[in-house]
């Protein structure tokens, strides 16, 4: 097959020709980062396991209550695994997870995939919900600060992005909550949906999403609404940080021959920016987006907390209190795991937007 | 980003000085930070006792006897945020100073030994940075029992990977220039060159790692107190005392709000030294 100059086609662009050897280096560097996120995935389930099981704790007793009997107690351990020698638990363990199985709560005592089946998707969107937020809202304003730099419009969004990067979330949570849902009476309160509105049938979790394949518009209109405050909530940080890595990124750039150039053969700024300097601003800025997620999932913990979210974050803390540590080990796994695709997904953003870059 | 001219200014107080007369961000970071130690070293003296109860005078607003009013169990607001404020910053700077050890010894081993040794130490520092650090934390603290130590503890054990990357990153940048060259050709010994070259010139980053390290340390921290992992009552730990008094937003905003304000002015005030580090030791950033 003729083969030797392809070009990348996405969103109806060419983005540069490859040549088939670039093509197969930018192969074999995906199979290469796909291998090191199963590495780094399986790291964490042993040094999670590892943690978990060599803490002077006892899950047994932990979830039986201080009043349990001995018996009981040696009966839990024995059903659940817990009096083997740790390299046999852990051989265990991993057996069941390379089949996806993620072992039994000790305390519900449902599959753990079946809690994070019922938990992830909501945590899901509202993250989503978040990132989404912060993209409206940091791009613009870092933008508008880079092209005002040193005058008023920049000074507020340094303001912003100082403030948000510093403010603990579960008090702009309790803020947010008490001024807008509270005293205006504008946003709904804590849960998905409103007490009278009917949930609909599960399919992705999603509740936006299930209201609309039923066509409910209404449930639909509730359950945005009740995202608007949390997302805003938990989106606030890395709005401000997206607003000052936007800002360098684009100063950066700015400061480029090449934008020189462009400006002096006349181009007008609108096309300057969108031509050149955005383009390449993108990448340092998708980097931070990545980093962003780990950091919106762990922040997840703490908004559903106030907002009485039933998501991960819930599970998390209810099954780290009580020594549940299997399910914690499932809900560290599902976190990392979605950290680790969205960061291979950053990375091969970059081999695939960035010439510059060589994976040979 | 900085290599060893931004080292050798971090070592050259004349020229810091006056980049810092020039930066408004981190004298305004300084000033705020002097503000907090100075309430932190002298506050808890001055203005009584953070445990003290009097169920009488609940929920107050502020008056001249209680600058920023009492909370639930009557105590004053003001005396139990300057008392949080000890726990606070010695909890960020005491993380800040563990992972900083631990992570650029593994990044100086990494870098300088380089190989096997190098592929493991990264590969670590990739399995800890997947690491949700919140549930490490929550998991951590539950086990052991809820403390300040053990939160200490399970932030550290999160936050170290960040410096051995960037030790390393500066290592391998500088490893093969001439000044090191000249120092192995000289005869120095290995770990002489990694003392004595290589770790100094990864000074100024780390400075500005370190900084923001203890604002985020804060944070952290303070969330863990704010769901009962960290602090338990009644000591005056800034997040559980946000948690404690969140009930009662309505009926006394400050009780709430005085000890969140004071996390956002700790972490605001070592993110702006951490910025203002990064202009002066590496003017190409903005």
């Amino acid at each position: 097959m003729q083969h030797d100059v392809t070009k990348i086609r996405i969103f109806g662009r060419f983005i540069y020709p490859v040549s088939f050897a670039e093509e197969s280096a930018l192969f074999t560097y995906i199979l290469r980062r796909l291998a090191l996120m199963v590495f780094v995935l399986w790291g964490v389930t042993l040094a999670a396991f590892l943690i978990s099981h060599t803490l002077p704790a006892d899950p047994a007793a932990a979830i039986l209550g201080n009043n349990a009997r001995e018996e009981q107690i040696i009966e839990f351990r024995a059903k659940n695994g817990l009096d083997q020698p740790l390299p046999v638990q852990y051989g265990r363990y991993m057996l069941q997870l390379v089949q996806g199985d993620l072992g039994k709560s000790l305390r519900t005592q449902n599959p753990i995939t079946e809690d994070l089946k019922q938990f992830f998707p909501a945590t899901l969107e509202l993250t989503l919900i978040a990132i989404l937020f912060s993209l409206l809202f940091g791009l613009p304003l870092g933008i508008i600060s880079a092209l005002n730099r040193g005058r008023w419009p920049d000074l507020l969004a340094r303001i912003f992005a100082l403030l948000g990067g510093a403010t603990p979330v579960y008090w702009l949570a309790i803020l947010a909550l008490s001024i807008f849902h509270e005293k205006l009476g504008w946003l709904p309160g804590p849960g998905r949906l409103d007490s009278y509105s009917l949930p609909p049938p599960v399919k992705t979790g999603l509740m936006t999403i299930d209201t609309l394949l039923v066509g409910d518009k209404q449930t639909f209109v509730d359950a945005l609404r009740h995202l608007i405050l949390p997302g805003i909530v938990l989106g606030a940080y890395s709005a401000a940080l997206l607003t000052r890595m936007t800002r360098s990124a684009l100063l950066e750039v700015l400061g480029q021959d090449y934008i020189r150039t462009a400006k002096a053969k006349g181009l007008s700024s609108r096309r300057v920016l969108n031509k050149h300097a955005m383009r390449n601003a993108a990448l340092p800025i998708l980097t931070v987006l990545g980093a962003l997620f780990g950091n919106l999932l762990t922040g997840a913990v703490l908004t559903e907390t106030i907002f009485s979210w039933p998501g991960i974050g819930g599970y998390a803390t209810t099954s780290a209190i009580t020594l549940d540590f299997p399910a914690v080990m499932g809900v560290t796994l599902i976190v990392g795991m979605a950290y680790s695709v969205v960061n291979l997904l950053v990375d091969l953003a970059y081999a695939l937007f960035d010439p510059r870059i060589s994976y040979s | 980003m900085t290599t060893a001219l931004s080292s050798k200014l971090a070592r050259q107080p004349s020229v810091f000085m006056r980049k810092l007369r020039r930066n408004a961000g981190m004298q305004l970071g300084l000033v705020l930070l002097l503000l907090l130690l100075l309430g932190a070293v002298f506050g808890p003296a001055l203005v009584g006792n953070a445990t003290a109860q009097d169920l009488g005078a609940r929920l107050q607003g502020p008056t001249a006897q209680h600058w920023l009013g009492t909370d639930q169990l009557g105590r004053d607001v003001l005396s139990r945020v300057l008392s949080g404020s000890r726990i606070s910053l010695s909890l960020g700077v005491g993380v800040m100073l563990f992972s900083l050890t631990i992570g650029s010894a593994l990044g100086l081993m990494a870098g300088v030994r380089g190989g096997w040794i190098d592929e493991a130490i990264m590969r670590l520092t990739d399995i800890f940075l997947a690491f949700p650090s919140l549930i490490l934390a929550m998991a951590i603290s539950a086990a052991l029992g809820p403390s300040l130590t053990n939160v200490m503890i399970a932030v550290a054990l999160v936050s170290w990977p960040a410096y051995a990357r960037l030790v390393r990153a500066q290592v391998l940048a500088i490893r093969e220039r001439e000044f090191v060259e000249a120092a192995r050709a000289l005869g120095s010994s290995a770990g002489r060159v990694a003392f004595k070259h290589l770790l100094p010139n990864t000074l100024a980053p780390l400075l500005v790692q370190g900084s923001f390290d203890v604002g985020s340390a804060i944070l952290t921290a303070a969330g863990l107190g704010f769901i009962g992992f960290g602090a338990q009552p009644p000591i005056p730990e800034w997040g559980a005392m946000v948690s404690e008094t969140r009930n009662y937003i309505k009926q006394a905003p400050w009780a709430s709000s005085a000890p969140a304000i004071a996390i956002l002015l700790t972490v605001l005030s070592f993110n702006l030294i951490g910025d203002g580090l990064r202009d002066i030791f590496d003017p190409r950033s903005r």
